[in-house]
């Protein structure tokens, strides 16, 4: 497979992938490496391993980040209400000790978390580690060490290998800086904001039943609302529920009534501060010149 | 221009070109080993090696690690690979040296004062105040110190233990940051369900004793940045004090002082005789004293010092009045790339005590954007009571 068939997998399930992420996609496949993906949001970090997981025909298993994330929540935990139900039942059997203990700390009494289940799938899964950098720095080194060995070692239990090496997406908005560390394991793309061709071909993808005319015009407009000095610039995400909008509404032209124009912003502006920049006024004047 | 380069024909082959594009890499400061080198190499097999773009994009996947590197990349892929002409340059400036805290003489420290004479904000002397802000506000302050006790005149001996005593208070309540994690602990708020289990064991499967975990306090270590420059000599004194307490409060705690230049003091500052103390690094202090340039001095401790002791747990404290003589753009970026590492970041600004004071000095305002906590510090009253906002945040 080349790295332009993966792109084509990926356009027939309508996620247009600049060439700079196809041949990253392409070669954390053949490589087998993780990869990094650094953006601003709502550029279709999260999306592009969703799309991956439907052309390798395969699960995804996403691990959402947290501050205060640990191993428990994210590799395994034993189910230790069923433990105590069975150590109480197995007493009123007459079992005792070892017969007890070895049944207790089998496999069954361990829950998966995201990362366990993914290294003990019978086909490799798209592992989406999202949003990386809201995780503590500890997590951060105990995730390496399961990237790099694609092991988990529970006391208990022994050392349970991977049954596959999983396809490992790791998504970050850069609030903090990640380790060196994890940055040298990982292949690194950052995603930018399309340019206005790439962003008409996801529009026209995404919502075929918006007019080419009115896509023109929406992508213009966003694309010149990114230009203005806003707090939360809208991601492709927004151009998304913006024509969905305008769809719903059926709006034909945007320079058509300022007034819907004006309220369907909701979905694009996502603070007030910037609600308060772009009146009515403004609007009108962007998608003129947009148009 | 975008022709390929001509390898001379000795060159053994594409492994060695490759390598040598890492060489040429590492040259300009990014961070590559062999096992880059390796895994390049392999990814060139999966793509079509003939075609410089998909190169391109190949190598930059594997090579770069972050926004800056990435952008960065084509530069330098280019003057490698397309003969661009460049003359291969350090992109990256070698670290700046910094004086040795060891070897401090006030002879090389007067020269340095004599050279920085001349600059905006430098006053000659301590009666010859010449701010950039005007006179009007230095009355004011000369008039406030009348009326009331300023911080200058408190480096006496006895009172650098109330110093201390504030620094060991301001410290405690900023470092009392719980973990979300829980630990095993004797008296915990939670049960602790793992240990319980396992040491049911040794009882049957009864569960006796029940184990508990509870959130362990998390230290949060504090970073403290001293503007020494002649902008700030009356108060300079005074804030090394307070910085003396401080690191005699907290063993964890780091201690910098800047001018033109960043200097570490925090080995200087962990004398057992705080007069010592004080007295090495007024000496180091005074000798400085000369223009401020913040701006790169902050640049200088996010791309050096911060990437090793500061992070998501610290805290960092710039004692300044913000009076920068450099553009307050650099100022503005080097608070965005400190406050990346996660950090808290405080301005203590003597000025800030004065009346009428707003930030409108171009490095202040622009430092604002970044900053958690901005106040004034003007006499010890003010430092002690920071203290429960510190804890607030």
């Amino acid at each position: 497979m080349t790295w332009q068939t993966l792109q084509s997998a990926l356009a027939a399930e309508s996620y247009v992938a600049s060439d700079d992420l196809s041949v990253a996609l392409h070669l954390a496949l053949s490589l087998e490496r993780p990869l990094l993906l650094e953006g601003a949001a709502g550029v279709g970090k999260t999306e592009i391993a969703r799309t991956l997981s439907l052309t390798q025909d395969t699960t995804l298993i996403r691990l959402q980040c947290y501050e205060g994330l640990d191993a428990s929540q994210a590799i395994y935990e034993w189910n230790y209400q069923r433990q105590l139900l069975t150590i109480r039942s197995a007493a009123e059997d007459g079992q005792t000790g070892k017969v007890v203990e070895d049944r207790i700390f089998s496999r069954d009494f361990l829950l998966e978390r995201p990362l366990l289940a993914a290294i003990t799938q019978d086909k490799p899964p798209v592992l989406l580690i999202d949003e990386i950098d809201r995780a503590d720095e500890e997590f951060e080194a105990y995730l390496l060490e399961v990237l790099s060995d694609y092991q988990v070692s529970v006391p208990e239990l022994g050392t349970i290998t991977a049954t596959c090496k999983p396809i490992v997406i790791l998504t970050s908005n850069g609030t903090r800086d990640l380790s060196d560390a994890l940055r040298r394991r990982c292949l690194y793309t950052y995603v930018d904001y399309p340019d206005r061709a790439t962003e008409l071909a996801i529009l026209r993808a995404r919502c075929p039943q918006v007019e080419v005319r009115l896509a023109q015009q929406i992508v213009g407009f966003v694309q010149k609302l990114r230009e203005q000095d806003l707090e939360k610039t809208p991601g492709i995400a927004e151009t998304l529920d913006f024509a969905a909008a305008l769809m719903g509404l059926g709006i034909a032209d945007l320079t058509d009534s300022p007034a819907v124009l004006q309220s369907t912003l909701a979905t694009l502006l996502k603070t007030q501060s910037d609600q308060a920049q772009i009146t009515a006024d403004v609007a009108v004047r962007i998608a003129g010149q947009a148009a | 221009m975008s022709r390929v380069t001509r390898f001379a024909a000795r060159d053994p082959g594409p492994a060695a070109r490759v390598v040598g594009f890492m060489a040429h890499l590492r040259d300009n400061g990014m961070k590559l080993g062999v096992t880059e080198a390796d895994l390049s190499l392999t990814a060139l097999t999966q793509v079509n090696a003939a075609a410089s773009d998909e190169c391109r994009r190949a190598l930059r996947a594997i090579c770069t690690g972050c926004q800056d590197e990435a952008a960065r990349f084509d530069a330098l892929f280019d003057s490698y690979w397309m003969d661009a002409g460049r003359v291969k340059q350090r992109i990256i400036p070698k670290p700046q040296e910094t004086l040795s805290d060891a070897v401090h003489s006030s002879r090389d420290a007067d020269g340095k004062d004599a050279g920085a004479q001349g600059t905006s904000t430098t006053p000659d002397a301590d009666d010859a105040e010449t701010d950039s802000d005007g006179t009007g506000k230095l009355i004011a302050t000369e008039q406030r110190n009348l009326s009331r006790r300023d911080l200058r005149d408190l480096v006496r001996a006895e009172e650098i233990a109330e110093a201390e005593a504030v620094a060991r208070r301001l410290g405690a309540s900023l470092r009392d940051k719980r973990s979300r994690r829980r630990i095993a602990a004797r008296k915990g708020d939670r049960l602790h369900f793992r240990k319980t289990i396992r040491r049911s064991l040794a009882t049957g499967g009864e569960p006796l004793r029940l184990l508990r975990k509870r959130r362990p306090d998390r230290t949060r270590k504090i970073v403290a940045l001293c503007d020494v420059s002649g902008s700030m000599n009356v108060y300079a004194q005074v804030f090394l004090a307070f910085l003396a307490g401080l690191m005699r409060a907290d063993k964890d705690a780091d201690a910098y002082l800047f001018h033109t230049r960043l200097v570490r003091i925090t080995e200087a500052l962990r004398d057992k005789d705080a007069m010592r103390a004080i007295g090495r690094m007024s000496l180091m202090a005074d000798g400085f004293g000369g223009g401020s340039k913040i701006g790169p001095s902050l640049q200088q401790f996010a791309e050096t010092y911060a990437k090793r002791f500061v992070n998501g747990r610290s805290v960092v404290v710039i004692l300044s009045d913000g009076c920068d003589t450099e553009p307050p753009d650099q100022l503005d970026a080097a608070l965005g790339k400190l406050k990346k590492r996660g950090c808290t970041i405080i301005w203590l600004n003597p000025l800030k005590g004065w009346r009428d004071y707003a930030p409108v000095v171009g490095g202040m305002a622009a430092a604002l954007p970044h900053l958690d906590l901005f106040k004034a510090a003007n006499t010890l009253d003010d430092l002690a009571a920071l203290e429960t906002e510190l804890g607030a945040l």
